[in-house]
């Protein structure tokens, strides 16, 4: 069952809605291999993305996503938020409705700003990342990845590396992952941890590589060197000497872990490069089921159920 | 030119009276107070009469944190629309923060601000000016200048004065004038960015957080240096429970640091900032529970002496945007005394040491000939029923800015009539 009228974030999803997500997923994921890569389950309808943060990886899966279902999709970059006040967000997203769009897709950098503009506007919204808050379909994409690689989710362990303060894809992942029975391991110098996560059901480190044996799956986060406030880190080499995935580390995990990062990467910051290409590594996979999560949710929320034979 | 008031519960807390009285107010003074029925008049004479049965009488309150944002941000407040704000919500006196533009950090703005109260204004206005110039916190304000054109106390609200020995400096110049300096107590390089209390709903929602500590540090800063160089120190807006510890301690010693706190830091915590209702952004942002716990208990206690709304109207233009872009700040003159009557319904405190801290003690701290009833004294007087329920509507607020988040909210205390020299300046059967 999907009842939802938004995705604004992981938190409000249930087990089923999020089961019914990736089922969706794995019907759709097919047709993006086919010769001709179209269906007409989304013929007429028009899909706004409105981006009011850069991006080209995220934008793209939304667009090929809603192309691929034969909706027409729009991308427009908005004003970004760091600009002036006076360029109203909610105004441009009632400009945008009175156009009558049957979703529009929202990236922001600032928190909140999807949620605000799912309280004034009528068709459904999707969050595409706001600020340090939500990106609700990286997480799903995440879980569809796992899934497919593990056969199921419940019981697995997760360990995620890096920057938790500032991703949003973190918040995501940890509500997504414990609705899914996962258990979350949190590992980053103490300066990125955020006052009171562990109070989210998550457990908190600072020592990668004691605490990597048991895990399934390792999600390393992107180090938003642009966003880091001056006192975060004594230095970007420290850092990568302390938390960067190599091959040393990966000596102390299972055979079978799996390698995840929402990118895009900092080459040999986070992880080093030799290991992005082993087999361990699912990061393109990711990306490549990125589409067709995006493809589910936009045909779930215009009302579709979880059946594509038409 | 006469008018009774009978009927009512009297409670004037400077003279510990809570009882039925009927009062006479002649020519805009206090002439009588008497039992019930006791009033006489001759044949001749016909006063008007409010009868107050069900209600209570007190002096009209005094709010000492209130942003009226004239001159220069007219299009939030006006101090015509900031008196008639006050007056639907029972002020009869209030003082204005300096953050004006220009700042009021001068004789010729203090001036200016009182002139267009004596003419636009239906209450009493007090100004405080600025303890630097400009509020840059770089020098000092001209203080005696300001204090001969009306100045009632310094504070640089909004921006606290960081530098630590202009802070002792200005410690120890004010002393000349014997005025209390208003502190906004926050470590700027600890909050910066921030747009809500440091804490698990901030790490969810993803919004740079404010600690509790910035307070903190600052309250015990300006409280090391008064210990030393003596003046006066009054803590606006308290909202963290280890800065209601710092007074506390303070005040046992001996200390002369008063602090106030804000209706919303006692009625709600930073769990209402889910949903990222821009109504709730503040600056101190609205605390966690342990917090608000802390105030009661300062309440109760005494250690906070007095309840300011910290009235911050902002036009919608500066609210619907995105919250870490909106402009901090609530209005509050119209909730503050039905979010202060839950405390009376919670049992914090008596309906008598609500209306206190909303009247005398404000006078006292602040020097001001107003809070009491007394025999003589002009009648600035509230009337309110204080069981009557009622939804909070914004729309029908007097103030020009709407920036509350208790639309809709259903509380008990109305206003009925508030009266400033005898003379109604609200009325709910006008409005």
């Amino acid at each position: 069952m999907f009842i939802h009228k938004n995705l604004l974030g992981t938190k409000s999803l249930s087990n089923d809605a999020i089961t019914t997500i990736l089922d969706t997923a794995d019907s759709f994921k097919e047709i993006s291999t086919r010769p001709i890569k179209k269906v007409p389950a989304l013929r007429g309808k028009t899909i706004i993305n409105l981006f009011f943060e850069p991006s080209t990886r995220t934008r793209t899966s939304f667009e090929i996503a809603g192309k691929r279902l034969s909706a027409d999709v729009i991308n427009i970059s908005g004003p970004s938020s760091s600009s002036v006040k006076g360029e109203n967000l909610i105004d441009t997203a009632l400009n945008l409705e009175a156009m009558h769009p049957d979703i529009m897709v929202v990236r922001h950098a600032l928190s909140g700003a999807s949620e605000m503009i799912s309280q004034h506007v009528k068709c459904p919204i999707i969050n595409a990342g706001d600020g340090f808050h939500e990106h609700p379909t990286q997480a799903l994409l995440d879980l569809h990845t796992i899934r497919e690689a593990k056969g199921s989710l419940e019981g697995l362990n997760i360990t995620i590396v890096g920057d938790i303060a500032h991703s949003r894809v973190v918040r995501s992942n940890i509500y997504a992952m414990k609705t899914m029975g996962m258990n979350v391991k949190l590992i980053g110098p103490p300066t990125m941890i955020p006052q009171g996560i562990d109070k989210m059901g998550v457990s908190v480190g600072y020592d990668f590589e004691g605490v990597i044996h048991d895990t399934d799956v390792i999600m390393m986060l992107r180090l938003q060197k642009e966003r880091q406030s001056r006192y975060l880190l004594s230095s970007i080499r420290e850092y990568s000497n302390l938390y960067c995935l190599t091959s040393k580390v990966l000596e102390k995990a299972k055979d079978d872990v799996l390698i995840f990062h929402p990118g895009p990467v900092n080459r040999g910051i986070e992880i080093s490069p030799d290991i992005m290409r082993s087999k361990r590594s699912l990061i393109l996979t990711q990306v490549t089921n990125g589409v067709a999560v995006r493809m589910a949710l936009m045909y779930l929320l215009l009302g579709g159920k979880n059946d594509t034979s038409n | 030119m006469t008018l009774v008031i009978k009927n009512g519960r009297f409670i004037d807390p400077a003279n510990s009276l809570d009882e039925p009285k009927d009062i006479l107010v002649h020519k805009g003074i206090i002439k009588a107070i008497e039992s019930p029925g006791s009033i006489s008049f001759d044949a001749g004479e016909k006063p008007s009469v409010i009868d107050a049965k069900g209600c209570v009488v007190c002096p009209g309150l005094i709010d000492m944190h209130v942003h009226f944002r004239e001159p220069g941000f007219e299009y939030k407040e006006t101090i015509t629309s900031g008196c008639q704000s006050a007056a639907a919500g029972g002020f009869t006196s209030v003082a204005v923060m300096p953050n004006t533009n220009p700042v009021n950090d001068t004789r010729a703005v203090t001036e200016h601000i009182l002139a267009l109260a004596r003419t636009e204004g239906i209450i009493n206005v007090y100004p405080i000016a600025a303890i630097t110039q400009k509020l840059e916190g770089e020098r000092l304000s001209e203080m005696a200048d300001l204090k001969n054109a009306g100045a009632i106390a310094f504070s640089d609200d909004g921006r606290p004065v960081m530098n630590n020995e202009l802070m002792r400096r200005a410690f120890e110049y004010s002393k000349m004038f014997e005025l209390p300096l208003i502190q906004h107590s926050e470590m700027l390089d600890l909050t910066e960015g921030g747009c809500m209390n440091e804490g698990m709903v901030s790490t969810e929602l993803g919004l740079k957080g404010m600690p509790a500590e910035a307070e903190d540090i600052m309250v015990y800063r300006d409280i090391a240096l008064l210990e030393k160089t003596g003046g006066r120190l009054h803590v606006a807006h308290i909202s963290s429970k280890n800065s209601v510890d710092l007074v506390r301690q303070a005040k046992s010693k001996g200390l002369p640091v008063t602090c106030e706190v804000a209706p919303h830091h006692f009625t709600l915590t930073d769990e209402a900032v889910r949903g990222y209702d821009t109504n709730t952004k503040m600056s101190p942002p609205l605390r966690a529970i342990e917090d608000v716990e802390a105030i009661k208990e300062g309440l109760r206690d005494g250690t906070i002496d007095i309840i300011a709304t910290d009235h911050a109207p902002h036009d919608i233009t500066d609210k619907q945007v995105e919250y870490q872009n909106a402009c901090f700040g609530i209005v509050g003159l119209e909730t503050a005394l039905p979010l202060s009557l839950k405390l009376v319904d919670e049992k914090i405190l008596s309906m008598g040491d609500v209306i206190k801290k909303l009247t005398s003690t404000p006078a006292d701290i602040f020097n001001l000939k107003a809070g009491n009833l007394s025999l003589g004294n002009e009648a600035d007087i509230l009337i309110f029923n204080p069981s009557l329920e009622y939804s909070i509507d914004i729309s029908k607020f007097h103030s020009k800015s709407k920036n509350s988040p208790f639309d809709g909210w259903k509380v008990k205390g109305k206003v009925l009539h508030t009266l400033v020299k005898g003379k109604t300046v609200y009325s709910v059967n006008e409005n």
